[in-house]
C-alpha cells in the first residue's frame, strides 16, 4: 500500500518553510489555518480543564477568584474568536470551495494568505495579553466594567480581537466573490453543494457583522486609552448601547459558527445514506433565512438589561421565528435517511451526533426566547449549557465530521476507522454528561461566571466535570490516530466514500491546480446513487 | 497576438480578463459594504446620543470651525474630481493623465489631512479633547464631552481611511508611471477610485452631522 | 445545610407561572426531541446498508405539503410559546399599585438595600410574606444583576439608570440572592439572602435598629430632606410664584412641558437627570440657570432626594404656577 507513484500534488509540489509561509495555494493556506486553530483549540481546552477543576468544589479553593475570572474569559475568547469562528470556513471552506465549484483557487489568493497572517497577528496580541497577566472582562467585554473597572490586560486583547476580525472579513469577502464569479461551466446556483450555500450565508454574516464588532471593540479600546467616553454613564453615555452593538455581531456570530457545520452535515448524510438530499431548495433557503433573521434577534441577549418592554417583545417573536429554518433543516436531514442505504462510518456518526445535539441546543434556545422564562434562566448555567450544545455539540461535532470526511482528500491517507468510531461515541457521551446537568443547574438558579457557589449545586457540578474528562479523552484520541495516519495510514483513493461532488473527482491529495481540466457540471448535487462510470 | 499583453495581467486562477474584472470589482464593492457597516456603528451611536442631548450637541458643535470644515469639504470634493479624471485617463490609456490625476488626488488628500491636524491641535489647545483635562465653557459639559468623543472617534477613523487611501494611491501612481496600466487593463485604478469616492462620501455625511446640525 | 434537589423552590406569586411555562416547553421539546431521535434511530435501522444491497433507491420526491407542514406547525407552536412568555413578562414588568418600595444600590461587591421606613441592610433583604414589593435599583459602578431564583426574578442594575423589579413572596423562609451579571473579582461573593417573614415579625424587625449603625437610621425621606436643605435646593425651588425654579410639590408623575415644547412625565429617571444635567430639559417658562450636581450626591443620596420630592404633597390648587 506504500505510495509508489511520484505523482505531483499540492503537498509535494514544493518543499521548505518558505513554500508554506509564502504559499498562495488555498489548500496550503487551509493547512496553515488547520494547524493554528488546532493549537488554539488545545489552549482553549486547557482553560476549560482548569475551569472544570475549580468547579469540582463549592469553595473557590483551586485557583483564586481573579485567576478563575481570567480563565473563563480567555476560554471564551480563544474558543470563539480564534477557534470556532475560523474553524470550518477557514480550514474546510478554504480547502474545498474552489474544489467544489471547479475553480483553480479562490478569487484572491494573496488576500487569502494575508487573512491568515492577520489572524496570526491578532492571535499574537491575544497571546501576549494572556502571558502578561490575562484579561478578566468575560468574552463579552461589557462596559463600564471593561472600560473603567477592569485592571487586566483589556487593551492587548481588544487589539487582538479587532485585528482578527479583519481576517474573518477578508475570508468572507473572498468566498462571496469566489462563489459569484468562479463557478465551473454548468454549475448553476441550484446545483451548488449545500456546503457552498452554507458558506455563502456564513460569508454574508462575516462581512456585515464583523465590522460592527470591530468598531465596538475599537471604541472600548479608545475609551480605555484616551478616555473618549462613548459608553461612559458619567458623560451621559449608555453602557446598554455597547450591548446592542456587541450583540449585533455576536448573535449572528453564532450562525457563523453553526451554518458551516450544517453544510458539512448535508454533505455527509447524503453520502452515507446514498440518497439525494431531501428538500434541497428548503435547506439552501433556510441557510439564507438564518443569515438574514439572525441579524434581527440580537436583543434577546438583553431581556433583563432594562431595554424597553416593546423592544423585548419584538426581539422575542423574531427569535422564535429564527428557530423555524433550523427546524426545517433538521426535518429535511431526517427525511433524507428515508429510503436510503445507510452505513455508519465515523463521519456519519459525527453527523448524526450533530443532529441530536443541535436539536437539543435548538429546543433549549426556545426556552431562552420565551420572555418570562428567560428572566429566570438568563445568565445562569442554563444559558451556558444551551450555547455549548450549539457551539460544541453542534459546531464542533460538525467540524470533527468534516475532519473525518475530508481527511483522505486533504492528506491522501486513511485513518483508523475503529478508533474514529470510538472517538465519536466518547465525544457524544462525554458531551452530554458534561452539559446536560448544567441545564438543571441553571434552572436551579446557579449564575454563570461564579468562582464559588452554594453547596447544593455540587453534585451536578461533579457530574459535569466527570463528563468533561470523558469529553477530553474523546478529543485527544483523534489527535493521536490522525497524526499517526500521516505516516502509517493506508493510501486514500480519490473517492474513498464514493461521494458525489467535484472535490472527489480529482486525486487525493489534489494537484496544485486542483483539476487537470476544468470540469463541466451537468447535473444537480447529490446525484446518488453514483453511476458506475463515476466511481474511480 | 495582441491578446498576449492582456493575458499577462490575468492571474492564474481566472479564466479570462472579463472574469477577473468581475471578481475584482465585486470584491471592492463587498469591501465597501463592510466599511459602511463599520462606520454604521459610529453613526448609530451618534444618532442615539444626538436625539438624547440635542441642546448639548448643538452647543458643542458651535466649537467646531465650520469654515474650515466647509473648506475641507471642497478640498475633498475636488480630490474626487481629480480621482475621476485619473480613472478616465487610465481607461483611455493615457499614462500622463493618470499619473497627474493620481498625484493631484494625493496632494488634495494631504491638504485635507493637514487642515484636520490643524483643527485637532486647536481643539487640544482649547481643552476640548475628552479626558481628564476636558474643559467645556457652558452647560452640560459631560454631554459636550460625549459629543467630542464621537467627533474624534468619527473624524479620526475617517482620517485613518484617508491615510490608507493616500498610501494606496501612491502605489498606484508608481505603477501608472511605470506603464503598468493600459486601455485594456486598468482595474486597480478603478477600484482605488471606488475606495477614494467612498471615503469622500463618508465625509459628506460627517460634515453636516458634526459641524452644521443645530447651528443657528 | 446542603440540600440536593433537581428543582428550585417556588416562593413567589410569579414563580408558579414561570414554572408552568417551563413545564409546557419541556413537554413540547421532549416531544420533538424524542420524535427526531426516534426517527433517526428507526430509519437508521430500517434502511441500514445490507450486504449486497442495491443502493439504487426510489427517486426522492419532496411533497410540498410535508415541507409546509413542518414549517407552519412549529411556527404555530412557537407563537403560543411567545404569547405565553410575553404575558408572564408583562406581569413581571408591571408592579402592582400597592407594591411597597425598597431601594437597591449595587456596588462592587455588595448589595445595599434601604426600606422607606429607614432600615438599611447589606446583602440581606427582609420582606413580609404576601406583600408585593417593588425594587428600585441602580448601581454605583459597573452593571450588576439582582437575582432571586426562588422568586424567578432578575433585573440588571445599571449605572446611570433606574431599573425595577417586583415580587410577592408566598412562603416564609430564607432564599438566595445572587448577582447574575459578571462584575469583577468578587462577583461570586456578591450574594446574600432574602428573608421572608410573617408580617408581624417583619414589623418588629422593621422597628429594630441597624446592627452596624447602632441606632434607628433615618428614613430616605428624611435623608432626602436634609440633602434638600444642605444643597440649598430650596433657594430656587421655593414653591411660590416667581421662584427661580419650578415648584416641586406634586411634581412626581405629572407631565412636564419643556422650553423646546417637548413633554415628558416626571419619573425617577427624569428627576435624576434634572439634578445631574439640569440643562437637558428645562421646564417651559424658566431660565436654564440651575448648576449640575454631578459628583456631589451619591446614588443612595439621589434615591433619598427623589423620595423626598415624591413625598411632597401635591398642592390643592396649582395656583399661579406655570406649567405643572
Amino acid at each position: 500500500m506504500e505510495p509508489t507513484d511520484k505523482r505531483k500534488h499540492y503537498l509535494n509540489a514544493d518543499y521548505g518553510i518558505r513554500s508554506w509561509l509564502l504559499t498562495l495555494d488555498h489548500k496550503r493556506i487551509a493547512l496553515l489555518y488547520l494547524i493554528s486553530i488546532t493549537l488554539m483549540f488545545l489552549l482553549g481546552s486547557l482553560f476549560a480543564v482548569l475551569i472544570r477543576l475549580e468547579l469540582l468544589t463549592p469553595a473557590g479553593d483551586f485557583v483564586q477568584a481573579d485567576t478563575y475570572n481570567k480563565l473563563f474569559t480567555m476560554h471564551g475568547i480563544v474558543m470563539i474568536f480564534f477557534f470556532l469562528v475560523p474553524s470550518i470556513p477557514a480550514v474546510f471552506g478554504n480547502f474545498l470551495l474552489p474544489l467544489m465549484i471547479g475553480a483553480r483557487d479562490l478569487a484572491f489568493p494573496r488576500l487569502n494568505l494575508m487573512s491568515w497572517y492577520v489572524y496570526m497577528v491578532g492571535a499574537a496580541f491575544t497571546m501576549w495579553a494572556v502571558l502578561t497577566g490575562g484579561v478578566d472582562t468575560g468574552w463579552t467585554f461589557y462596559t463600564p466594567y471593561s472600560t473603567t473597572a477592569s485592571h487586566s490586560n483589556v487593551m492587548a486583547t481588544a487589539i487582538g480581537i479587532f485585528i482578527t476580525g479583519f481576517s474573518s472579513i477578508l475570508t468572507g469577502l473572498n468566498f462571496i466573490v469566489t462563489i459569484h464569479t468562479m463557478r465551473a461551466p454548468g454549475l448553476t446556483w441550484f446545483r451548488l453543494p449545500l456546503f457552498v450555500w452554507a458558506h455563502y450565508a456564513t460569508s454574508l454574516i462575516m462581512i456585515l457583522g464583523t465590522p460592527v464588532i470591530a468598531i465596538t471593540i475599537f471604541l472600548v479600546g479608545v475609551e480605555r486609552a484616551f478616555h473618549l467616553g462613548i459608553f461612559d454613564p458619567a458623560l451621559g453615555g449608555d453602557p446598554i448601547l455597547f450591548q446592542h452593538l456587541f450583540w449585533f455581531y455576536s448573535h449572528p456570530a453564532v450562525y457563523i459558527m453553526i451554518l458551516p457545520s450544517m453544510g458539512v452535515v448535508s454533505e455527509i448524510i447524503t453520502c452515507f445514506a446514498r440518497r439525494r438530499i431531501f428538500g434541497y431548495g428548503f435547506i439552501a433557503a433556510s441557510s439564507l433565512a438564518i443569515a438574514i433573521f439572525g441579524f434581527l434577534v440580537w436583543g434577546h441577549h438583553m431581556f433583563t438589561s432594562t431595554q424597553s418592554v416593546y423592544a423585548a417583545l419584538i426581539f422575542s417573536v423574531l427569535s422564535f421565528a429564527v428557530a423555524i429554518p433550523s427546524a426545517v433543516k433538521v426535518f429535511n436531514w431526517t427525511a433524507t435517511l428515508y429510503g436510503g442505504s445507510i452505513s455508519f462510518q465515523a463521519p456519519m456518526l459525527f453527523a448524526l451526533g450533530f443532529i441530536g445535539l443541535f436539536t437539543i441546543g435548538g429546543l433549549t434556545g426556545l426556552f431562552l426566547a420565551a420572555l418570562g422564562l428567560d428572566v429566570h434562566v438568563h445568565d445562569t448555567y442554563f444559558v451556558v449549557a444551551h450555547f455549548h450544545y450549539i457551539m460544541v455539540g453542534g459546531a464542533l461535532m460538525g467540524y470533527l465530521g468534516a475532519v473525518h470526511f475530508w481527511w483522505p482528500k486533504i492528506t491522501g491517507r486513511m485513518y483508523s476507522e475503529w478508533a474514529a468510531r470510538v472517538s465519536a461515541v466518547l465525544v457524544f457521551v462525554g458531551f452530554n454528561l458534561t452539559f446536560f446537568p448544567q441545564f438543571v443547574l441553571g434552572y436551579l438558579g446557579m449564575p454563570r461566571r461564579y468562582h464559588a457557589y452554594p453547596d447544593e449545586f455540587q453534585v451536578l457540578n461533579v457530574m459535569s466535570t466527570t463528563g468533561a474528562s470523558i469529553l477530553g479523552v474523546g478529543y485527544m484520541v483523534p489527535l493521536c490516530y490522525l497524526i499517526w495516519s500521516l505516516w502509517r495510514g493506508a493510501v486514500a483513493a480519490p473517492n474513498p466514500w464514493r461521494a458525489t461532488g467535484l472535490e472527489w473527482q480529482t486525486p487525493s491529495p489534489p494537484p496544485t491546480e486542483n483539476f487537470a481540466r476544468t470540469p463541466v457540471v451537468t447535473e444537480e448535487a447529490y446525484a446518488y446513487p453514483l453511476k458506475e462510470a463515476e466511481l474511480v | 497576438m495582441s491578446n498576449v499583453a492582456a493575458h499577462s495581467h490575468v492571474a492564474h486562477q481566472f479564466d479570462d480578463a472579463a472574469q477577473q474584472r468581475r471578481a475584482v470589482t465585486l470584491g471592492m464593492w463587498v469591501f465597501l459594504v463592510t466599511e459602511l457597516m463599520m462606520f454604521g456603528g459610529l453613526f448609530t451611536a451618534y444618532v442615539l446620543y444626538r436625539s438624547s442631548f440635542p441642546d448639548a450637541f448643538a452647543a458643542a458643535s458651535h466649537h467646531l470651525d465650520a469654515t474650515l470644515g466647509a473648506a475641507n469639504t471642497l478640498v475633498l470634493l475636488g480630490s474626487s474630481l481629480t480621482m475621476a479624471l485619473a480613472v478616465r485617463s487610465s481607461q483611455l490609456g493615457s499614462r500622463g493623465g493618470t499619473v497627474a490625476g493620481l498625484l493631484a488626488t494625493i496632494v488634495l488628500g494631504c491638504a485635507f489631512l493637514g487642515v484636520k491636524a490643524y483643527e485637532y491641535a486647536h481643539k487640544f489647545e482649547e481643552g476640548l479633547v475628552p479626558g481628564p483635562h476636558f474643559h467645556f465653557p457652558g452647560a452640560e459639559a459631560n454631554h459636550a464631552e460625549l459629543f467630542f468623543s464621537l467627533y474624534f472617534a468619527m473624524t479620526g477613523l475617517h482620517a485613518l481611511h484617508m491615510v490608507v487611501g493616500a498610501g494606496v494611491l501612491a502605489v498606484l501612481t508608481v505603477m501608472a508611471a511605470r506603464g503598468r496600466f493600459s486601455a485594456d487593463y486598468h482595474n486597480p485604478v478603478e477600484i482605488g477610485g471606488l475606495y477614494w469616492h467612498f471615503v469622500d462620501i463618508v465625509w459628506i455625511y460627517l460634515f453636516p452631522l458634526l459641524y452644521l446640525l443645530g447651528r443657528h | 445545610m446542603p440540600k440536593f434537589s433537581l428543582f428550585p423552590e417556588s416562593a413567589s406569586t410569579i414563580a408558579g407561572q414561570v414554572d408552568a411555562l417551563f413545564f409546557f416547553m419541556i413537554a413540547v421539546s421532549a416531544f420533538f426531541g424524542l420524535l427526531i431521535a426516534g426517527l433517526i434511530v428507526f430509519l437508521s435501522i430500517r434502511y441500514r446498508r445490507r450486504a449486497g444491497s442495491n443502493e439504487a433507491g426510489d427517486p426522492v420526491h419532496v411533497p410540498i405539503a410535508l415541507e409546509a407542514a413542518w414549517t407552519v406547525i412549529p411556527l404555530a407552536i412557537t407563537m403560543v410559546m411567545f404569547y405565553w412568555g410575553a404575558s408572564v413578562y408583562m406581569t413581571m414588568a408591571r408592579p402592582p399599585d400597592d407594591a411597597h418600595e425598597i431601594f437597591v444600590v449595587g456596588k462592587q461587591w455588595m448589595w445595599k438595600l434601604q426600606h422607606l421606613e429607614g432600615r438599611r441592610e447589606i446583602n440581606e433583604l427582609h420582606v413580609p410574606v404576601g406583600q408585593p414589593i417593588k425594587l428600585t435599583m441602580t448601581s454605583e459602578d459597573v452593571i450588576h444583576s439582582f437575582y432571586v431564583p426562588a422568586f424567578r426574578i432578575k433585573s440588571d442594575v445599571v449605572p446611570g439608570r433606574y431599573s425595577t423589579a417586583w415580587f410577592e413572596a408566598t412562603q416564609v423562609g430564607t432564599y438566595h440572592l445572587f448577582c447574575a451579571e459578571y462584575c469583577g473579582t468578587e462577583h461570586s461573593q456578591m450574594i446574600g439572602s432574602v428573608i421572608v417573614m410573617d408580617p408581624s415579625d417583619f414589623q418588629t424587625w422593621l422597628s429594630g435598629t441597624d446592627a452596624d449603625a447602632g441606632m434607628a437610621a433615618s428614613s430616605p425621606k428624611d435623608t432626602g430632606q436634609q440633602l434638600f436643605t444642605q444643597k440649598g435646593c430650596a433657594t430656587c425651588h421655593r414653591g411660590v410664584s416667581g421662584s427661580m425654579g419650578p415648584a416641586l410639590a406634586g411634581v412626581f408623575g405629572r407631565e412636564r412641558t419643556f422650553a423646546d415644547g417637548s413633554k415628558a412625565v416626571a419619573d425617577e429617571a427624569y428627576l435624576r437627570q434634572s439634578i445631574l444635567s439640569p440643562q437637558a430639559h428645562v421646564v417651559a417658562g424658566y431660565q436654564p440657570v440651575m448648576p449640575t450636581f454631578q459628583g456631589q450626591i451619591d446614588e443612595e443620596g439621589m434615591l433619598a432626594l427623589i423620595q423626598y420630592i415624591k413625598s411632597l404633597p401635591a398642592e390643592t390648587s396649582p395656583g399661579p404656577e406655570k406649567q405643572g
